[in-house]
């Protein structure tokens, strides 16, 4: 009863918000709005048993990806003298979002009656007062799903590499300690013995 | 009310909610012509939305496949929202604008 009440809080904040996210014209807003769907969707979790990945979602999303947003937001200017722009969209907009949500609607309507789903159950969840959900979940991950799990890590390797590489430039001016630059030098192409004669000094010298 | 509240909350609940966010973050997919990041967004919303369907399945059928793909889900969409905002900078340095309508070099 009371789970079925907080099924709708969520689910109905989840939905607003959302829709605030992409309505809001600032994009700090648009981030701030887009925080509040991912808690509500950790609700979700929480009710659904998904315990672990509930955390794991606030945890990646709130405090990983949406922080990622505003750091970017606020390290570029953006100019809001084109604001209505999108009214232009709005009739596309509509008539695609309508198109697609008629079409889920009748393939759930459609497969409310038809389908049977058969449950294999390789991993079937273990009871609740048995272990707990990280727990089980570690379980598996580890063992059964152990190579895409190391691809997981691969993937999040390469995109760091790759954010890395993308946004490192090279500033001419600035002055910087180079390693390799400095483990070239040799004796002979940075010191020079000169015989010097007497009273005439040193001509040819470069610095 | 009573007879909403009352009713017991099945998979269709759950599809319908997570049917209701893609379609919100294809809605600003349309919408956000103005700057990249909102676009991005809507990405982030569609990608929630596939996680809560994955979840709600998974504890449909009582089989924690759909968890542990859902992790994965999670992380390739972290590493999505890294480069997209990385490309995004290296974006902005070059041509100091990120409106949507002025990236056609390409021609696309």
């Amino acid at each position: 009863m009371i789970a079925n009440l907080f099924f709708y809080l969520f689910a109905t904040s989840t939905v607003l918000s959302s829709v605030l996210t992409i309505t809001s014209r600032n994009p700090v807003h648009a981030v701030l709005w887009l925080i509040f769907p991912f808690f509500n969707s950790a609700g979700l979790y929480m009710l659904l048993g998904a315990e672990f990945l509930s955390m794991v979602l606030v945890i990646v999303y709130v405090g990983a990806v949406a922080v990622l947003f505003l750091f970017v937001i606020m390290m570029i200017k953006i100019d809001d003298n084109h604001k209505n722009i999108m009214l232009r969209h709005v009739p596309s907009a509509i008539f695609a979002t309508g198109l697609l949500l008629a079409n889920l609607a009748i393939a759930i309507y459609v497969s409310i009656n038809s389908v049977t789903v058969i449950s294999r159950s390789d991993f079937a969840t273990p009871k609740v007062n048995e272990i707990t959900n990280a727990h089980a979940l570690g379980q598996i991950l580890y063992t059964d799903f152990a190579l895409q799990f190391q691809i997981a890590g691969l993937v999040l390797f390469i995109a760091m590499i790759g954010s890395i590489v993308l946004t490192h430039r090279h500033r001419p001016g600035v002055k910087k300690q180079d390693i390799s630059n400095q483990l070239k030098r040799d004796m002979q192409d940075s010191m020079e013995i000169v015989d010097v004669k007497l009273k005439e000094g040193v001509d040819g010298i470069h610095y | 009310m009573e007879f909403i509240i009352n009713q017991p909350i099945t998979i269709l609940h759950y599809v319908a909610v997570s049917s209701l966010i893609f379609v919100t973050g294809v809605c600003g997919l349309f919408l956000n012509r103005k700057n990249i990041i909102v676009i991005l967004m809507s990405i982030e919303l569609m990608l929630l939305a596939v996680n809560i369907n994955l979840v709600s399945f998974s504890a449909y059928l009582q089989d924690l496949t759909g968890q542990v793909f859902s992790m994965f889900n999670l992380t390739v969409a972290a590493a999505e929202a890294a480069i997209g905002l990385a490309i995004l900078m290296i974006y902005y340095r070059n041509r100091s604008t990120i409106e949507v309508t002025d990236v056609s070099e390409m021609r696309g």
